[in-house]
């Protein structure tokens, strides 16, 4: 979705404010949403893809006056609502006024450990041999869809080279929308920063995560930076 | 916003969809026992070992998770070189993607508008606002963790450091210099 969580390249935000010593959390509410946010994701109702795609569903302007965490309770409270496991009415006062639903799973205190120990790999096995190798020229995809993807707008339909095959690992713009994995090659593509930007950048080369779908080919000795 | 998640909390826990002390034990082990002091560990030990180093950025994954650091963001880890003419940076545009088990949480500003605007297109300006200039020739390399590949940058070891112990070159690893925000510290300013 074209929204405002995809900032690469965006101007006029300011100066970046680097905070000496910075704890984890400023606040207390911090601490909690932070940790709410991660035991409701063990819940297994709904996957990593969903939840940053309910983040980025926040209206633009809210998402861009709040701060990290605050996206988290709003990402986390709207997944709750759409599944039906609390109800705004609830959300207003704190009170429980409808059953509670049967979750798959609760992440109680001793599973907390293995849960962080074990993370979430995406890497998949492999369905198809890849179909770009180190060093291929590519281009992305010109996609703009309303549902979540990880291909950023500042990299669509732009030239790059494959450095990097990472296997085939979990498709979020399928797996955000319930599809399923659907698991594709992973690569890593290099974009000369003139190829992005022309003239107007201080970056030498940008290197982006792409999944097979978001590229194709590239006609040989397009892009390389000829924009400089 | 103290109200409103007190609010959520004790909603969610009186529904039985959380554990009031999963949640304690999972601010307790970002506060407390997971961040950048690990990182640091692992480059102190790329700076000494040779042969680790080349495993670090050969299979980051392994050579990290042989020091005991793993698991939630950071299954897929890729290590990224600094030298005198590559300057390597990470951020995440689209949200706030960053390598849990060897950096923790994410500072405030990884996380805002800002840097997550500014680094890939403008990455000197950006190591302007960190008080860092790189010389003119220097390749700026930027990396956008768009998928769940974690990246820790392995800045360059101070001089006048030859013969260190690895503890005291962890002490001169800052959590920027992973991020490739800073360098590492000039041995003069370690408090060793």
């Amino acid at each position: 979705m074209n929204t405002v969580h995809d900032l690469g390249g965006m101007q006029n935000f300011g100066p970046v404010v680097p905070e000496a010593n910075e704890p984890p959390f400023h606040h207390a509410w911090e601490r909690r949403a932070f940790g709410m946010t991660v035991a409701m994701g063990g819940s297994r109702l709904w996957n990593l893809d969903q939840s940053r795609f309910s983040r980025e569903s926040i209206p633009p302007a809210l998402y861009l006056s709040s701060s990290y965490y605050k996206i988290w309770v709003e990402g986390l409270t709207r997944l709750m609502v759409e599944r039906g496991l609390i109800t705004a009415q609830e959300l207003s006062d704190g009170r429980s006024r409808v059953p509670a639903a049967a979750l798959p799973n609760v992440l109680t205190a001793d599973k907390v450990a293995r849960a962080l120990a074990h993370g979430h790999s995406t890497l998949r096995a492999e369905r198809a041999p890849a179909r770009f190798a180190v060093g291929d020229r590519v281009r992305t995809t010109n996609v703009h869809p309303r549902s979540h993807t990880r291909l950023p707008r500042y990299c669509r339909d732009k030239p790059g080279t494959i450095t990097k095959v990472h296997g085939a690992h979990v498709f979020p713009d399928a797996n955000a929308l319930g599809q399923g994995e659907k698991p594709q090659w992973l690569y890593t593509v290099r974009f000369e920063a003139a190829d992005l930007w022309g003239p107007d950048t201080t970056a030498s080369a940008i290197y982006v995560d792409c999944w097979e779908p978001y590229l194709s080919p590239s006609p040989l000795g397009e892009g390389r930076g000829e924009g400089r | 916003m103290e109200l409103r998640v007190r609010a959520l909390e004790s909603l969610l826990v009186e529904k039985g969809y959380v554990d009031p002390k999963a949640i304690d034990l999972l601010i307790e082990t970002y506060e407390t026992k997971v961040g950048p002091r690990n990182g640091a560990q692992v480059v102190a030990r790329a700076w000494s070992d040779a042969s680790f180093r080349k495993w670090l950025l050969e299979d980051a994954t392994a050579a990290i998770s042989s020091m005991g650091f793993e698991g939630r963001q950071g299954q897929h880890m890729v290590a990224l070189e600094n030298a005198p003419r590559v300057h390597n940076m990470v951020v995440c545009t689209l949200c706030s993607c960053y390598p849990w088990p060897v950096l923790g949480l994410p500072p405030v500003w990884y996380k805002s508008a800002p840097y997550r605007a500014r680094a890939v297109i403008d990455p000197r300006g950006v190591l302007a606002d960190f008080g860092v200039t790189l010389a003119d020739g220097v390749e700026v390399r930027v990396w956008d963790s768009t998928a769940e590949i974690r990246y820790l940058v392995l800045p360059e070891r101070p001089a006048g450091t030859e013969g260190w112990s690895e503890e005291r070159l962890a002490e001169l690893v800052t959590r920027d210099s992973m991020i490739g925000t800073g360098k590492a510290k000039a041995p003069e300013t370690a408090s060793a």
